[in-house]
């Protein structure tokens, strides 16, 4: 069985503090308050109208920083969170109309793991397996392989309160994998693991969606989304700024490199000059006499951006250099870095 | 309604009651088995109360025990998982409709009430020695007492376990569950209070009074107590309220 994703106009405003689904990584917007003499309302606005599309068999990455609407929008189509407006599907099934329906479609990964403490490793897979209604001795030989697959067999009999960040999420990855679902949600799925661990869940993702799998990723991570993804999703505010594969997002940068630069003052002149530069494509000069300068190439213009610098009377303070990335893309779009 | 999923989810809990079975009696019976001594027994034993307060008092132990228990079972660990841990998330993902999760929740609940009111009997013989005299001529009542109170215990666990944040449990154990005890009727008949006619009126909202009372009527008729279908239809109308009330609180925590 596959099944794609799909989301159209999605909004949700959180009138209270966001509960569990969304809490994890969720940054609060200054909460809006109305009028004087009003009653102060607590508004968060987390979802401002939010379609894409994940289609069968592919990976799709969200990538936005803290507070995007990363974790409300997957909380939405795992049936966690209650969109204000707009509908969700999985297939062909609508999430809030058939909850129960498309709650067996889908496996969840979640950012904080959430294993069942009172339960060894071996049970948590094994009682996962049953409340999908499989029967104990297939649920059994799955769980078994599943935590050979995932070195765990070692500890498979103890309680996880003791296991580590990295066992833990494995356990986790292994538990959304019981019940074998078309679709997986992985909220940002290796935050906090080192890097050995996070290249064993990488490859376990893309293990899984080789088998035709739709999944679907959270991540702030760069390097993640460019090499996991087939397509990735920018998000911030709540909102959708760019959707394309990789290579296409990090083509659509104008020129490709980005140059941050500061002076030790900025003027009109000084951008005229510097967009006058043979290779700039763009120059956006920002707030205390910084200049981004979006260009074909980057070392090399080093010295051409000091001459002009020079003509203009500035002198360069600060020079930041970055390759073409999809940071590139984000920063062209927002103004800001996704870890800022 | 998936009845598999639900069977499951009441096997783990079980699962999770039956590996916990030490702490879980320890937590839930110690207490009341003291009272029952110190009061049943000691303080008979040397004259202060009358041999015929044993058997005033069983029914009414019986009462707390199933309440706390079922409250408790059913609060303590909720408020951990919805708050904290988060452990109850693989349990809402699973393929039944949030509603019957909580009703899961309620029947675990009821299944611990009725567990541990049913050792008190066995165990109040024990500690109280001679002079207990249980009447066993109203079985019928008996078990639909039995019924009533362990669904009003569980259901009030679910409600306080949606409502509480873990930082208030202290405050459930002074505010809530205290005067509950103290006021539920259980260690005086509700008669005794005539005395006191406001307070008598008061704690006719403490649903531990009718577990109380009732738990008189079907199992000491001899004792002045309330009439038991009034009892019956408190009860009754508690365990709506409660149910509903933690149905609906559990599906507001739970889908945000």
């Amino acid at each position: 069985m596959s099944a794609g994703l799909r989301t159209e106009d999605l909004k949700k405003v959180y009138k209270s503090a966001p509960p569990m689904a969304a809490q994890t990584g969720f940054l609060f917007g200054a909460p809006r308050s109305k009028g004087p003499g009003e009653k102060k309302d607590f508004e968060v606005v987390a979802l401002a109208g939010l379609s894409f599309e994940v289609k069968e068999g592919e990976i799709l990455g969200l990538l936005g920083p803290n507070g995007a609407g990363k974790s409300t929008t997957v909380g939405i189509l795992t049936t966690r969170i209650r969109p204000t407006s707009g509908r969700a599907w999985v297939g062909e099934h609508d999430v809030w109309a058939e909850p129960v329906v498309v709650k067996r479609m889908f496996g969840v990964v979640p950012q904080r793991p959430n294993l069942d403490f009172s339960l060894t490793a071996r049970e948590i897979l094994t009682f996962h397996g049953a409340y999908f209604g499989i029967p104990a001795r297939d649920s059994h030989r799955r769980a078994g392989e599943l935590l050979d697959r995932f070195q765990l067999a070692e500890r498979a009999d103890q309680m996880v309160r003791g296991f580590s960040g990295g066992m833990m999420q494995r356990l986790s990855i292994a538990r959304a994998l019981m019940h074998d679902p078309a679709v997986l949600f992985l909220d940002e799925p290796t935050v906090g693991l080192d890097p050995q661990t996070r290249l064993a869940v990488w490859e376990l993702i893309r293990e899984y969606n080789r088998r035709g799998k739709t999944i679907l990723l959270t991540t702030h991570n760069m390097e993640e989304a460019d090499s996991l993804c087939q397509r990735i999703a920018i998000i911030d505010h709540g909102k959708m700024i760019a959707c394309d594969s990789p290579a296409a997002l990090k083509a659509s940068v104008p020129g490709g490199w980005l140059i941050r630069l500061r002076f030790s003052l900025s003027t009109p002149e000084l951008a005229e000059r510097l967009r006058a530069l043979e290779g700039v494509r763009d120059v956006r000069p920002g707030a205390d006499s910084a200049v981004d300068v979006y260009a074909d190439r980057g070392g090399a213009l080093i010295p051409a951006l000091v001459a002009a610098a020079a003509g203009a009377g500035a002198e360069i303070h600060d020079v930041h250099l970055s390759e073409p990335s999809l940071e590139n893309l984000f920063l062209l779009h927002t103004g800001k870095g996704l870890r800022e | 309604m998936n009845w598999k999923t639900f069977a499951a989810l009441l096997a783990r809990d079980a699962h999770v009651a039956r590996r916990n079975i030490l702490p879980v009696l320890i937590q839930n019976l110690i207490q009341p088995m003291m009272f029952v001594f110190v009061f049943g027994r000691v303080m008979t034993g040397s004259g202060l109360l009358p041999q015929a307060y044993k058997n005033m008092l069983l029914p009414g132990i019986m009462a707390i025990t199933m309440v706390i228990s079922g409250a408790q079972g059913v609060a303590m660990p909720l408020i951990g998982e919805f708050q904290f841990t988060k452990e109850i998330e693989d349990r809402l993902l699973s393929p039944i409709h949030i509603g019957w999760i909580a009703v899961e929740k309620i029947v675990a609940g009821m299944l611990q009430a009725l567990a541990a009111g049913l050792v008190v009997i066995p165990a109040g013989w024990l500690l109280l020695g001679s002079g207990l005299d249980l009447s066993g001529a109203r079985p019928l009542e008996l078990l639909v007492m039995l019924f009533l109170v362990a669904l009003m215990a569980s259901a009030a666990g679910l409600v306080l376990g949606c409502m509480i944040g873990q930082t208030q449990i202290g405050m459930m154990f002074t505010l809530v569950l205290g005067p509950m005890i103290f006021f539920g009727c259980a260690y005086y008949p509700w008669s005794t209070l005539a005395r006191f006619p406001i307070l008598q009126k008061v704690v006719l909202v403490n649903p531990l009074v009718y577990a109380s009372e009732g738990f008189r009527a079907a199992l000491v008729p001899g004792i002045p107590h309330l009439a038991l279908p009034a009892v019956i239809a408190a009860l009754v109308l508690f365990d709506a309220g409660l149910v509903w009330l933690g149905i609906q609180q559990f599906d507001r925590k739970a889908v945000s």
